[in-house]
């Protein structure tokens, strides 16, 4: 139930096809090839189909194309399994459900935090036996559905404020895309590179960067509305505020996986300048964060 | 400043070309990067000197042959297209 209200969002799935996104849909005959493609995780994968996607086309009385209906359906199903196999060398599928894995009462609540940190006491994230618990269950843990849906918003916001200045061409959106993606992948660069030159042995892997400098379009969309809506005062009143909030929000949740626990049994070899850099890259990724909104939105509103 | 995604895979394409031509022997022990020079100190702190110097000694390691095929086709590609 909680992925109806997450998944038409995400992919513009026709209304009739709702009902049968997450039921069995090997029965459904007529619309089998199509669903199978809408849900490529969650009913075909694990003990093959093949026979109950066999079942349907049986109905066809001409003999022909039921083997070429079998056939078909045998060669996608191969081709989606090299798909996946190939996919999974790269990535880890499950590392990134893991990270989709939300709800909607994760999500206002994460908004609201976004937006209004000053008042959240409990930032750190829970285990559940050595592995973290899902953003469903833990409001701490990063995860990668707001800062995707933020990153679209912001460029259909930045598309629309581009059309209210008579600014707009569809090649101007494109290229917003891509400058606002060539940002974020160079700031997860630059902090995986300080990460590794500097040994932090921190649990932060590359898709936890990737979320934690997503957050910030949040911000972003944030202060174009309030430029759009109420003019320049109104961007600079919300550019000093989403600035402050984000730059609390990274404070506060780099600081713990970053920054060393003061537990008594630590290793106490070491210079005394690692305390110090990991500090200074904490508070160097919190102060490049206003930077970069006001970069990326002040043309918007001029 | 707007970044295309071509303009990302060219500015990585020269970073590693850069680090790439870096000549072990007639250079990098000049200054005293060499591989030879790495102290081997046992404990948690290589130091942000040794990791950069294994990473440029890595990346060298890794990324030649790869390099030569990238690089000729940016090449031929810049040639017919300009």
């Amino acid at each position: 139930m909680k992925y109806q209200q997450t998944k038409p969002r995400a992919r513009a799935a026709p209304p009739t096809a709702d009902s049968v996104l997450f039921d069995d849909t090997s029965s459904a005959a007529p619309a089998m090839n199509s669903q199978g493609y809408y849900t490529p995780g969650y009913n075909m994968a694990g003990p093959s189909n093949n026979m109950q996607g066999g079942a349907g086309p049986d109905l066809f009385a001409d003999p022909m194309a039921n083997a070429a209906m079998m056939y078909g359906s045998s060669l996608a199903n191969q081709g989606k399994d090299m798909v996946n196999k190939e996919i999974s060398r790269f990535m880890s599928v499950n590392k990134l459900k893991y990270f989709f894995a939300v709800d909607t009462r994760y999500v206002l609540k994460k908004l609201m935090i976004l937006m209004f940190p000053y008042t959240h006491q409990d930032w750190e994230v829970r285990y559940h036996r050595d592995t973290p618990l899902t953003p469903r269950q833990d409001v701490n843990a990063p995860d990668l559905y707001i800062p995707t849906m933020a990153f679209i918003t912001y460029i259909l916001l930045a598309g629309m404020a581009l059309g209210i200045q008579k600014r707009f061409s569809p090649e101007v959106l494109g290229l917003c895309a891509s400058t606002a993606l060539v940002w974020v992948i160079i700031e997860v660069l630059v902090m995986l590179l300080s990460l590794y030159l500097l040994t932090v042995h921190s649990d932060l892997s590359t898709f936890d960067l990737i979320a934690y400098s997503g957050y910030k379009y949040v911000g972003m969309i944030f202060t174009v509305l309030c430029g759009l809506l109420f003019g320049s005062d109104g961007y600079y009143v919300a550019l000093a505020w989403s600035s402050c909030a984000l730059m609390f929000f990274i404070v506060r949740s780099l600081k713990m996986k970053i920054l060393p626990s003061l537990s008594p049994d630590s290793m106490v070899t070491g210079s005394s300048a690692k305390p110090q850099f990991r500090l200074y890259i904490t508070v160097a990724t919190a102060v490049f964060q206003p930077i970069i909104i006001y970069w990326l939105t002040s043309h918007l509103v001029r | 400043m707007a970044f295309t995604l071509y303009s990302l895979i060219q500015a990585a394409i020269l970073c590693v070309n850069a680090v790439a031509v870096l000549h072990e022997e007639r250079f990098l022990s000049k200054i005293g990067w060499g591989v030879d020079q790495t102290v081997g100190g046992f404990g948690d702190e290589p130091g942000v000197k040794v990791q950069l110097m294994n990473l440029v000694r890595s990346v060298r390691t890794v990324m030649r042959v790869p390099l030569i095929a990238v690089n000729a086709v940016c090449i031929v590609l810049l040639l017919l297209f300009g």
